[in-house]
């Protein structure tokens, strides 16, 4: 499979993630792309952390608004029924437990739950956003990512080597091959999403997986 | 009444080398782009500015980047800026980079009158780094304190003569939190309005946070232009 149907299949499976009636908060990379593959029959809205509550899809040409964008800083509509507010409100929002569910891109995960996803040590720092605070506030925070890096080697840790975006605030993780549970008595294997068996997937996995049946 | 001017250059020429300036804008998308030119020509040194993000290479604070302008830049997000890396690098400028979260809200803490707060965003991070933590129903959270600065360089879509303000859509953003912030807040607004023509309702910022207005046009440059695939 190549890395964009690997995405995509990632993006799909997230999708099932988002209930009928959820405010969702979306990060960039391969969460923005779940937007493509939500069912019509949910009613969703979809926070954007610079000052909306209701995106829309992209504006045709004739519809672009420069002083309309995403957290993305990419051009966008908003939905009928869209408000606007400040960045401490938007963050209030947040922190305040009133998102539904947030989906985040990856670099590692580890079993109790950490994340990791801003920085690399000896590269150059950009910067976290609003990541630090979108994986305390959301009720649900889901980490998709693919299985492992581009070395093959596990992403899914039981440890983080790089410096956290947070402690502890992961609830599920979603990746190419499998669906996984972050739990008190450690990670949950609840999906394997291809031909792979239980044993492949530990392979890839650093922490020992608990099964419930899969 | 508030003081409307006329130039630019006239309201930017309060600062002075070393003053800690707030920035309205996310990305490109609200900030005070008149305002950022006349800093520029005016060459003020040793700038400390805070912002979410710090331009790009030829629009927005990057001109002060440019121009050597900033001594530290305060902001959550700094990847959009080449120069920001080479300047970081060789010791010309230091950084410090806050969840976007506790910007907003130390900025608003500044504005009013709240000296610090806890949060649970950046807790066993490099941003908890030298800081308080406390424990809350069982939950760790940071100390942060608040900011304020020397003057805010602010935009909205409308004001009128007593300060109110108005802004439209996504460009609100960090706005009105740092209308509130400084001891001197410039509010650069598209379209100068009579009293009354905004109604009191819509007001967003409160005439009493503003000190200066002037009307400036903007060029509103788009950093990712994506529309829709047909």
């Amino acid at each position: 499979m190549d890395r964009k149907s690997v995405r995509e299949k990632i993006a799909r499976r997230a999708e099932k993630e988002i209930q009928s009636g959820n405010y969702v908060n979306l990060g960039i990379g391969i969460p923005t792309m779940v937007v493509n593959y939500l069912s019509e029959e949910k009613q969703v809205i979809l926070q954007s952390e610079n000052g909306l509550l209701g995106i829309g899809p992209y504006p045709a040409e004739e519809e672009i608004d420069a002083d309309l964008i995403n957290a993305g800083k990419e051009t966008i509509t908003a939905v009928n029924g869209a408000t606007y507010f400040n960045s401490a409100e938007s963050f209030a929002m947040i922190r305040g437990g009133h998102i539904d569910v947030a989906i985040l891109g990856g670099m590692e995960v580890a079993e109790n739950g950490d994340l990791a996803n801003w920085m690399i040590p000896g590269k150059v720092i950009k910067g976290m956003g609003g990541a630090m605070d979108l994986v305390h506030g959301a009720k649900k925070v889901v980490v998709i990512m693919e299985h492992v890096n581009r070395n093959g080697e596990p992403k899914i840790l039981k440890k983080c080597r790089l410096p956290l975006t947070g402690k502890k605030v992961v609830n599920r993780i979603i990746t190419d091959k499998a669906v996984i549970d972050v739990a008190e008595k450690g990670l949950v294997l609840k999906e394997i999403l291809g031909d792979d068996s239980f044993a492949d997937i530990q392979k890839m996995t650093e922490p020992r997986l608990i099964t419930e049946d899969v | 009444m508030k003081e409307v001017l006329k130039s630019f250059n006239d309201a930017v020429a309060g600062i002075q080398d070393g003053a800690v300036i707030l920035a309205g804008g996310f990305g490109l998308c609200g900030i005070p782009e008149n305002s950022i030119k006349a800093l520029r020509e005016t060459g003020v040194k040793n700038l400390t500015v805070i912002s979410n993000n710090c331009g790009v290479d030829d629009w927005g604070l990057g001109l002060l980047l440019e121009n050597k302008q900033i001594k530290k830049m305060i902001a959550s997000y700094v990847g959009e800026n080449k120069r920001f890396e080479q300047q970081v690098l060789s010791g010309e400028l230091e950084v410090e980079l806050i969840p976007q979260g506790t910007l907003a809200e130390r900025i608003r803490a500044g504005g009013a009158g709240i000296p610090a707060f806890y949060t649970p965003a950046g807790v066993g991070t490099p941003v908890a780094e030298g800081k308080e933590v406390r424990v809350f129903d069982g939950k760790e959270y940071l100390l942060e304190t608040a900011i304020t600065a020397d003057y805010s360089l602010i935009r909205a879509y409308k004001g009128d003569r007593y300060g109110n303000l108005l802004y439209r859509k996504t460009a609100q953003n960090f706005n009105p939190l740092m209308a509130a912030a400084a001891t001197t807040t410039i509010a650069e607004v598209e379209h100068i309005v009579e009293p009354g023509e905004i109604p009191p309702e819509h007001i967003h910022t409160p005439g009493i946070y503003v000190d200066m207005l002037i009307e400036g046009k903007q060029e509103k440059r788009i950093e990712r232009k994506t529309v829709a695939q047909r």
